[in-house]
């Protein structure tokens, strides 16, 4: 029965249909397996009942020869920033503890429609704020990687660290994961699976706490390219709830996928070769290149010359959103409330928020207030929003050259958590790879390449036209059947 | 310019001032939700998961309140801007759920427009005075807090959280505070003409932050204002504008100086005291809503709009005049109010077409029976009028009878008086009650000839000069008619019978 959780989206959708096994004993095996997974601190809360219950439909609906769902019988790990109804929805912080909404994200209940079940709600940096999982205010989740021959426990990345320790441990087949500079690609990179964050729109961001609203997208995790692309189809579609959410239809990415490149060009832009990149990351990369020309592809050098202006650019555009987004938790309405005896209204505003909002997220509203207050706004957020546009019009000017761009999706593979706990620039410049594509709105994937010499994984970066996951989805495809990779961690919890 | 000055102890001084006036759109809807507006619901009935910012919840523009700006924009001959784009106002407040309001700063949906105050010299205002309109944005309405229902908490009520404005800004172009009540009330008439707001100051569908400085006359640089905010009648924001300018002279010549500063009006003392001083002033951090995208408008949207809009005061104020041939007092007393002029322009067709004459024939009738005969009437009554019974079908029939010669104004009032009070249709009315004058010349010439022969004196002097006596047979001939003769029938008869 274990052999089950070694199974993706894809496998267990098809042997679900096929009848070759029953989607409720995929639902208990990965139960099972996340209730034996505690040391991992990968979720926040397990929901195995609504795994279970989701299974049993599908398996009666299969019974009952009725069609089955996209994801009918896939149990996934949902990462805690999408508001789950009835079930405790944190964005792993203070301030929401204990808050179970009354309504569900469209994101979810697009997988729920499409037969998915729920295994729990997954940590993740406090509101999505991080780059290791260590600002989750219900602990660090640790990565089931080690370096070879140590036992220190590793960063499984952020924000969406539960997510991607999850499915890298084979607890979950895949779960949701949500992209606003790096979020999904990055931990992606780090666990060895696959991550695509889809165009900025595909996905609706009703229900999702936000972060930066300008850049939030959310995506799948999984271990495949083909179960990315499944289960985006079923998060994906226009939703009238959400203005900025694409009126396009969704395309069948996994009917149309191919890793047949030939007529594609594949962009290497030069300013990615960074000074702090590791030497593993730069040969990985041109091993990237050498399996896309092998499918096919023409290797293309192109320049996007903003590239470093980016991460500064992300660095005031995203805390200059998340000042103003996180203003609501203010103790009156929902989550907590810290009203010390005889206290007024602004000393339960400021007992609230700091005890409910953890180091990392004051930071960021410290420096988003900042940035936004008469006198600075102009020097900054004004010229951050015209870097953002020329580092979007730098892509634009690129695809003249090229179908898609392959880059590093970090510039080191995971380090040890607590290792840059003090240091927040250097844990900033995680994103610098990530960053520009969300600043620009593309959908950009993380596929695994290989293990480093200390036998951590790192991935390569797709970087797609607008609306073009397909291609993103192709080349991931091209990559993942050169590099076969097959690395699981050896399980230690 | 306003002849309106504040006498100092140096001199005489002017006052400038400028409106915000606050409107709310009419629509069943808020502006980035589906929840309800109605007024007077229980507290916190009618609220979203949107309007409580709950988290993860986003707004989507409800088009119809932007439709209701733009028609706005248009009526007041405004520049509309088809590219504009919504802020985010960041602050704190127990009644402000997302934390912020979102408003339009930088790039208001409506630019340029202007209004016409009307000339009227008892108020001081000697001719028409066009009033520079700066902008109009549209932006969420915050919701209430409650205050007296617990002894150490403040309730909150966010029925009203996210409900559609209209923030109307004015340019500092009043003078005076019969100016700019003259400015709110053109204002309401033409929002509730377009249906864009009903105008409610009462139930606060429309308030007005008054800005007020003074300087002394003649002086080209504009004094440091004020800001009374939330002020909610014409009324009040003439009792604030008296107050601000006289208490800011006060100020300047006892040597202070006038702080910028948010003052708050009381209603009680008809003062105004400090809300928070500049110093105090929030920094709203304004940048655009990364949850919205920018509003385009489309021309098909703007031909729609435009082509929606009804006949406003103005040009309906114009045409009363010229078309209807009122006068200038009954046009623009017809005009002032959409109930007015609706139940007017009703009256008037349906009484053109019962008397069968044009309504420009008819209207001025018409217009007197609507302005001063039938008010007069109805409140005569009091509480015995029943309205229901004033049908438009029953005062036409009142006014083709007056018009045809069978009633006289007296029976009119008569016969409305027992409409009002007992319904029914006025010429069955008129003929049971008797309430009918006797145009049957054979009739009027019987008692005519009586008279005369019985006053053969009278009718000598008469001919020898003595025309006052003409009024005397009148009366004689009335009275011989019990007062039911059409007095046009025995004016002729007598003249013609006197030569």
């Amino acid at each position: 029965m274990t052999e089950l959780t070694k199974l993706g989206v894809k496998a267990i959708r098809d042997g679900v249909r096929a009848g070759d096994f029953t989607a409720r004993e995929v639902a208990e095996s990965f139960n099972s397996a996340v209730a034996a997974a505690a040391e991992l601190n990968a979720f926040i809360v397990t929901t195995p009942d609504h795994a279970l219950a989701a299974a049993d439909a599908a398996d009666k609906a299969r019974a009952d020869g009725k069609k089955l769902g996209a994801m009918a019988g896939v149990p996934i790990g949902m990462k805690d920033l999408f508001a789950t109804h009835g079930v405790q929805t944190t964005a792993a912080s203070h301030i929401l503890e204990g808050f179970e909404p009354q309504y569900e994200s469209t994101v979810s209940q697009n997988l729920w429609d499409a037969g998915a079940g729920m295994l729990g709600k997954l940590n993740l940096d406090q509101f999505a704020m991080g780059s290791s999982n260590e600002t989750s205010y219900f602990g660090n989740v640790a990565s089931p990687w080690r370096k070879d021959g140590t036992n220190a426990a590793m960063s499984p990345g952020g924000s969406s660290g539960g997510s991607s320790s999850a499915v890298a441990a084979r607890i979950a087949p895949a779960a949701t994961g949500t992209d606003t500079g790096g979020s999904i690609r990055q931990p992606a990179a780090f666990t060895g699976i696959c991550g695509i964050k889809p165009t900025y729109g595909r996905c609706s961001r009703w229900g999702v706490v936000a972060f930066a609203s300008s850049l939030d997208q959310a995506g799948p995790m999984a271990r495949s390219v083909e179960d990315c692309a499944i289960m985006l189809g079923a998060m994906a579609g226009f939703d009238p709830k959400d203005a900025t959410s694409l009126q396009m239809d969704v395309p069948d990415w996994e009917g149309a996928l191919s890793a047949d490149l030939k007529g594609k060009k594949v962009g290497i832009p030069k300013e990615y070769r960074m000074e702090g990149t590791d030497q593993a990351i730069l040969d990985s990369w041109e091993q990237g290149k050498a399996w896309l020309k092998d499918a096919g592809a023409e290797i293309v050098d192109i320049s996007l010359p903003h590239t470093k202006y980016a991460l500064p650019a992300y660095y005031i555009i995203a805390p200059a959103e998340a000042s103003s987004n996180l203003a609501r938790y203010d103790g009156v309405r929902y989550g907590l409330r810290d009203l010390p005896e005889g206290a007024g209204l602004q000393d339960m505003y400021a007992e609230t928020r700091a005890a409910g909002f953890g180091d990392e997220v004051k930071r960021r509203i410290l420096i988003g207030t900042y940035v936004l207050s008469a006198g600075f706004y102009d020097a900054y957020y004004n010229q951050a929003q015209k870097v953002r546009a020329l580092v979007a019009r730098d892509f634009e000017q690129a695809w003249a050259e090229c179908d898609v761009i392959l880059a590093p999706t970090t510039p080191t593979a995971s380090f040890p958590l607590g290792s840059l706990e003090d240091d927040p620039l250097t844990m900033y410049l995680n994103d610098v790879f990530a960053v520009p594509a969300s600043l620009a709105g593309l959908p950009a994937m993380s596929v695994p390449a290989m293990l480093n010499s200390d036998g951590l994984p790192l991935g390569l970066q797709l970087v797609g036209k607008p609306f073009d996951e397909q291609t993103v989805l192709d080349a991931g495809l091209a990559i993942q059947q050169r590099a076969a990779f097959d690395h699981a961690p050896e399980k230690w919890w | 310019m306003s002849n309106y000055r504040i006498q100092g102890q140096t001199g005489d001084w002017e006052v400038v001032i400028g409106l915000e006036v606050h409107a709310q759109v009419t629509s069943s809807a808020k502006l980035f939700s589906g929840a309800s507006t109605a007024f007077g619901a229980e507290p916190n009935s009618q609220v979203s998961l949107v309007d409580a910012a709950m988290p993860g919840m986003l707004p989507v523009p409800n088009r119809e309140c932007i439709r209701q700006a733009v028609r706005t924009g248009m009526a007041i001959e405004a520049e509309i801007h088809k590219w504009s784009r919504f802020d985010r106002k960041n602050y704190f407040y127990a009644d402000l759920p997302q934390g912020y309001q979102i408003s339009q700063l930088y790039h208001p949906i409506v630019g340029e427009g202007q209004l016409t105050i009307e000339a009227d010299d008892k108020s001081g205002i000697p001719e028409d005075k066009v009033i520079g309109i700066e902008r109009i944005h549209v932006e969420q309405d915050a919701g209430k807090l409650m205050h007296d229902q617990h002894p150490t908490m403040s309730y909150v009520d966010l029925n009203r959280s996210g409900v559609a404005l209209m923030e109307i800004v004015s340019k500092p172009d009043m003078t005076s505070p019969a100016e700019a009540g003259a400015y709110v009330r053109k204002l309401r008439s033409i929002l509730r003409y377009v249906g864009s707001c009903d105008g409610n100051m009462e139930e606060g569908s429309m308030r007005a932050d008054v800005n007020v400085s003074v300087r002394k006359v003649g002086a080209e640089e504009l004094g440091t204002r004020t800001e009374t905010k939330n002020v909610n009648s014409v009324r009040f924001v003439m009792q604030v504008i008296e107050y601000e300018a006289n208490r800011q002279v006060d100020v300047l010549e006892s040597g202070g100086t006038v702080d910028q500063e948010t003052r708050l009006f009381d209603v009680a003392t008809g003062t105004t005291r400090t809300m928070r001083s500049k110093e105090d002033a929030h920094d709203y951090r304004y940048f655009p809503d990364p949850d919205l995208l920018p509003l385009v408008l489309e021309d098909d949207f703007l031909a729609d709009c435009r082509a929606s809009l009804p006949e406003l005061p103005d040009a309906k104020r114009t045409r009363y005049e010229q078309e209807l041939g009122l006068t200038p007092y009954n046009a623009r007393e017809l005009t002032a109010e959409v109930e007015t002029f609706g139940r007017f322009e009703t009256l008037l067709a349906v009484t053109a077409a019962k008397i069968g004459k044009p309504e420009a024939k008819v209207a001025t009738q018409v217009a007197n029976w609507a302005l001063s005969v039938a008010p007069g009437v109805v409140k005569g009554l009091g509480e015995e009028a029943n309205l229901a019974n004033s049908t438009p079908e029953a005062q036409a029939t009142i006014l083709a009878m007056q018009d045809k010669g069978e009633i006289s104004g007296g029976q009119a009032k008569e016969i409305y008086e027992i409409v009002l009070r007992e319904g029914g249709d006025p010429e069955t009315i008129a003929d049971e009650k008797g309430l009918k004058q006797v145009s049957d010349t054979g009739a009027i010439e019987a008692a005519i000839d009586e008279i005369l022969a019985n006053n053969q004196d009278k009718v000598e002097q008469y001919k020898g000069g003595k025309d006052k006596l003409f009024g005397f047979f009148v009366g004689q001939t009335m009275k011989a008619m019990q007062g039911k003769a059409n007095p046009a029938v025995v004016n002729q008869i007598l003249k013609d019978k006197l030569g």
